[in-house]
C-alpha cells in the first residue's frame, strides 16, 4: 500500500474582517490518510467543512496549522504553507480537482477545455484531442458540441465537460467535489465506472458525494468530518 | 508549456526590498519577490497603491530609491538592473522583455503600418530580409487574430481591441521571456476585454512567458495570473497563489477588494 | 576685391575657429552630427546658411570655389553664393569641377569624379535621418549613441509595403564608417555611391538645425537596404538629350506649354564639358542653357 495523502491536524479558521473581525472556525485536527487505489469519501452534513478540506488539500484555502502531505514526484511533500510554485507544480503533476462548477474560459472549445491537462502534461495536441473526444463521447456530450465553448452549454453538460477535464489527466490524486450531483442515472453510472478505472490505475481519491447509492459504489472508506468540527 | 521542474529552478527576476520615495512621500516600500520563468504575477491594488511605480522600477524605467532588481540574462547570469549600461537595458527592452501599455498609442507607432510595427523589433536586432520580416509579421498578426490583409494599414485605422492585440504582437515577435503589462485591458469594452484576456492567456501558456501584470481588475488577475500581490499605500499587504488570495483572502483590505467585485 | 568692411569670408575669426573645431570633431567621428553655434547669415534659412558657414570657415585666399544648386552653376542660389564669396573673400570662382578646390552644393554631387584635396560642402536642411519617425531629439540622439537603427529600416519597410520597392529617392539614409546612420542631405540616391570611398572630404552644414557632420576621404558609406530589396541607383530610360551621357543624373525640362519635355544632365558643367568634347544628344538642337534655364 502506497501512502498518497497524509493529513495531520490540519486547521482552518476564517477571520471576517468586514464583519468586525469575527472568527469562523471551520475545521480543526483534521487527520486522515489515503492510499493509492483507494477512494475515501468525506461524510457529514452541509457546513461541516467537507468542501473546505478538499480546498485545503488543493491549496485553494490556506491552512492555519497542521500538515498536508502528498506524494509528489515520489516523495511525501507538505503543501500546507508551501511556496506557490510548489503548489502549482503539485497541481500540474499530482493533484487534480473536479469541482461541481466549471469556471468557464471564454471562447475555448469544449474539446480543448478537456484536452488542456494533457497538453500541460506534454501530450501532442492531436493525441490530447482524440482522448478528450473519447471521454466526452463516453459522458454523452454530442460531437456537434465539442467545438463550442462550454459557457453556452446547459448546467448538466457543463458539469460533464468538467468531469471529463478532471478525469482525463493522469495525476495520482483526485479530489472529487460532488462529481455526480445533478447527473442522470446513465451519466452517474459512467462516472462510477470512471472512478473504478482510476482505482484500478492506483489513483488515490477523496470524494464528497451526497448520493448514497454512488457512495456505496465508490467508497472504500468513509471519514466522518463532524469529528473535525471546530468548536465555535 | 513550461516544464516547471527544470526550467524554473532559477529565478528570472528578483526584487529585493525595493522602495521609491519622492521626498517624504513613499510611493513604494520594501517590496521583495522572486519571479520564475513561465510564472505570471499579478500586482493588484487601487490607483495610488504604488503598483505602477513598482512596475516602472521592475522594468528599469525608474531608478529605485532603495533595494534592487536583478534579472537573469539569456547567458544565465543574474545581474542587477542598476549595473546594466543603458545600451544593455534598452537591448533587453527590445528583445528579452515586452511592455504592454494600457494605451496602445503609447506602445505603437500609430502612423506606421501594422507590419512595420510588428517588424520593428526584428529589424532592430538586425533582420535584413524584407520578405522574412513581412512573413513573420503576418503570422504574428494572425496569431493575435488580426486579419493579415490589414498588414499595411496603420493602427490608427484599428479598433481599440485590435490596437491592443497589435501591441502584444509587436512585443512578442522577438519571443521575450518576460512581459510587463500595465492595465492591459483598461479602457476596453467588456466583450473586447474577454477576447483579449483569453488571447493573452493562451499566448502566455504557449510561449511559456513570464509576465508581471498590473491591474486593478481582480478578474484579470484570476484569469491570467498564477500568483498575486495585493498592494496598498505602497506596500505589499498580501501575496500568494491567485485563487488562494482571491478565494481565501486574509487581510482586511483584500477581503474588501474581493467582496467588492461581482462573482466571476 | 575684398570689400574692406567685411572680414575675410564674411565671418569673424572667432566664429570660424568655432566652426573649424566642430568640423574637426565631425571628421574625427564620421557621420556624427556635431552641434555648433550657427550664426545669422545674410540669407534666409533654407538657402544654404549651414553650407555657407562651413565654406567660410574652410576657405583660404588660394582656394577656387565652385557653387552648384541642383547640379547647376547658374541658378540664383548658386550665383549669389558664388558672388558672396567673391566679394567677401576675393577668392577665385569657377564652374569647373576639376578646377575647384572647394565645391559648395545643394542637392547634388558632381558627375566628374572628385579628387584628393577637394572639399565638397553640402547644404543640409534637416540633418537628422530619424526625425520623421522619432520626433524627440533626446530620443534620436540616444538612438545614435547606442546605434539603434532599427527604425531606419522601418521607413524602408514602409516604402516597400506601400510601393513595392524602396521609393525613397533622395535623402536616402546611409551608414558611415559602419557606425553612424546619416542623412546625405536631399541629394538624389543616385549620388549615394559617389560618397563611398570618395577621395575628397565631404562636409555637411545645417544652419537652422545647427549641426555639422562629415565624411573624411576614403570612408565607407553604405546605403541602407534589405537583402531581398537591395539598394539600386536610379536608372534613367534615356541618355541626356544634350550630351548623350548615359551615366549622369537627369533633370526633366518642360520645353513648351504642350507638354513636350526633354531630359538633360543636372550637372551643367559635366554636360557642357561633354558637348565641348563633341558628344551630342538626340535633341541637342538648342544650346542647353536656353532650353534648361532660359
Amino acid at each position: 500500500m502506497t501512502l498518497m495523502l497524509d493529513v495531520e491536524n490540519a486547521r482552518k479558521t476564517f477571520t471576517m474582517h468586514l464583519q468586525g473581525g469575527i472568527s469562523l472556525p471551520v475545521v480543526r485536527d483534521v487527520s486522515f490518510k489515503v492510499n493509492a487505489g483507494e477512494c475515501v469519501v468525506l461524510s457529514g452534513p452541509s457546513g461541516a467543512g467537507k468542501s473546505s478540506i478538499l480546498k485545503m488539500i488543493f491549496g485553494n484555502y490556506r491552512c492555519d496549522g497542521g500538515r498536508i502531505s502528498v506524494r509528489h514526484q515520489g516523495e511525501m511533500t507538505n503543501l500546507a504553507g508551501a511556496e506557490p510554485r510548489l503548489v502549482l507544480n503539485a497541481r500540474r503533476m499530482t493533484i487534480g480537482y473536479v469541482s461541481q462548477f466549471l469556471r468557464a474560459v471564454p471562447r475555448v472549445p469544449a474539446l480543448d477545455v478537456v484536452a488542456e491537462p494533457l497538453l500541460t502534461a506534454g501530450l501532442s495536441r492531436e493525441d490530447a484531442r482524440v482522448r478528450a473526444g473519447a471521454l466526452l463521447g463516453r459522458l454523452n456530450i454530442p460531437e456537434r458540441l465539442w467545438s463550442l465553448p462550454p459557457s453556452t452549454f446547459s448546467g448538466g453538460e457543463q458539469q460533464r465537460v468538467n468531469i471529463a477535464r478532471g478525469f482525463i489527466s493522469n495525476v495520482p490524486i483526485l479530489l472529487l467535489d460532488e462529481p455526480t450531483a445533478s447527473l442522470d442515472a446513465a451519466n452517474r453510472a459512467v462516472v462510477v465506472d470512471l472512478i473504478a478505472a482510476k482505482k484500478q490505475a492506483g489513483v488515490a481519491m477523496i470524494a464528497i458525494v451526497h448520493d448514497d447509492e454512488v457512495r456505496m459504489q465508490i467508497a472504500d472508506r468513509t471519514v466522518d468530518v463532524t469529528t473535525f468540527a471546530a468548536a465555535a | 508549456m513550461v516544464d516547471m521542474n527544470s526550467a524554473s529552478d532559477q529565478p528570472l527576476l528578483v526584487a529585493e526590498e525595493l522602495g521609491k520615495s519622492y521626498g517624504r512621500l513613499a510611493a513604494c516600500r520594501d517590496v521583495s519577490f522572486v519571479l520564475y520563468p513561465g510564472e505570471v504575477l499579478a500586482i493588484v491594488g487601487e490607483s495610488g497603491s504604488g503598483k505602477s511605480t513598482l512596475l516602472q522600477m521592475l522594468s528599469a524605467q525608474l531608478a529605485p530609491s532603495a533595494g534592487r532588481v536583478s534579472y537573469r540574462m539569456r547567458d544565465g547570469v543574474l545581474r542587477s538592473l542598476a549595473d546594466l549600461g543603458e545600451a544593455e537595458r534598452r537591448f533587453l527592452f527590445r528583445t528579452d522583455w515586452g511592455y504592454v501599455h494600457q494605451d496602445p498609442a503609447q506602445g505603437l507607432r500609430m502612423a506606421v503600418s501594422a507590419g512595420a510595427n510588428v517588424g520593428e523589433r526584428l529589424m532592430a536586432i538586425g533582420w535584413n530580409n524584407y520578405g522574412r520580416i513581412r512573413q513573420t509579421a503576418s503570422s504574428w498578426l494572425q496569431r493575435v487574430e488580426i486579419d493579415a490583409a490589414r498588414i499595411d494599414d496603420a493602427p490608427r485605422t484599428y479598433s481599440g481591441g485590435m490596437r491592443q492585440r497589435l501591441q502584444i504582437a509587436r512585443n512578442l515577435v522577438t519571443e521575450p521571456r518576460l512581459v510587463f503589462m500595465d492595465e492591459p485591458t483598461g479602457g476596453l469594452d467588456v466583450s473586447v476585454q474577454a477576447r483579449l484576456l483569453d488571447l493573452m492567456r493562451s499566448l502566455v501558456n504557449e510561449l511559456g512567458l513570464a509576465a508581471i501584470v498590473v491591474t486593478h481588475d481582480l478578474a484579470v488577475a484570476r484569469l491570467l495570473s498564477h500568483r498575486v500581490m495585493v498592494m496598498k499605500e505602497g506596500r505589499v499587504i498580501e501575496t500568494g497563489l491567485t485563487d488562494q488570495v482571491l478565494d481565501d483572502p486574509r487581510e482586511p483590505y483584500t477581503q474588501l477588494l474581493v467582496s467588492s467585485i461581482l462573482p466571476p | 576685391m575684398n570689400a574692406p568692411t567685411y572680414n575675410f569670408a564674411y565671418l569673424d575669426e572667432q566664429t570660424k575657429r568655432m566652426i573649424r573645431r566642430a568640423i574637426l570633431k565631425a571628421i574625427a567621428i564620421p557621420g556624427y552630427q556635431v552641434p555648433f553655434a550657427s550664426r545669422e547669415m545674410p540669407m534666409p534659412y533654407g538657402w544654404g546658411t549651414g553650407g555657407v558657414q562651413v565654406t567660410a570657415a574652410i576657405l583660404g585666399p588660394h582656394d577656387v570655389l565652385k557653387v552648384i544648386d541642383q547640379g547647376s552653376d547658374d541658378t540664383t542660389n548658386a550665383i549669389s553664393i558664388r558672388k558672396f564669396f567673391a566679394k567677401t573673400a576675393g577668392v577665385e570662382t569657377t564652374t569647373s569641377t576639376e578646377e575647384a578646390s572647394v565645391i559648395q552644393t545643394r542637392h547634388r554631387i558632381p558627375e566628374a569624379p572628385l579628387r584628393e584635396g577637394q572639399v565638397l560642402v553640402f547644404q543640409v536642411p534637416i540633418p537628422e535621418p530619424l526625425r520623421f519617425l522619432e520626433p524627440r531629439e533626446t530620443e534620436t540622439r540616444r538612438m545614435h549613441a547606442l546605434a539603434e537603427y532599427g527604425l531606419m529600416h522601418v521607413k524602408l519597410y514602409e516604402d516597400i509595403a506601400r510601393f513595392g520597392h524602396i521609393a525613397t529617392s533622395y535623402a536616402y539614409p546611409v551608414k558611415v564608417n559602419a557606425r553612424y546612420v546619416m542623412d546625405p542631405s536631399p541629394t538624389p540616391k543616385f549620388d549615394n555611391p559617389k560618397m563611398d570611398n570618395c577621395p575628397a572630404l565631404q562636409l555637411f552644414g545645417a544652419g537652422r538645425e545647427k549641426r555639422i557632420y562629415a565624411i573624411p576621404p576614403y570612408t565607407s558609406v553604405v546605403s541602407l537596404d534589405f537583402e531581398d530589396h537591395p539598394f539600386t541607383r536610379y536608372k534613367f530610360d534615356a541618355p541626356c538629350a544634350l550630351c548623350g551621357a548615359e551615366d549622369s543624373y537627369l533633370d526633366e525640362i518642360v520645353t513648351d506649354d504642350k507638354g513636350s519635355r526633354m531630359f538633360v544632365c543636372s550637372d551643367t558643367d559635366y554636360c557642357e564639358g561633354r558637348q565641348a568634347a563633341g558628344h551630342r544628344g538626340v535633341e541637342n538642337a538648342a544650346p542647353h542653357k536656353e532650353g534648361a534655364h532660359g
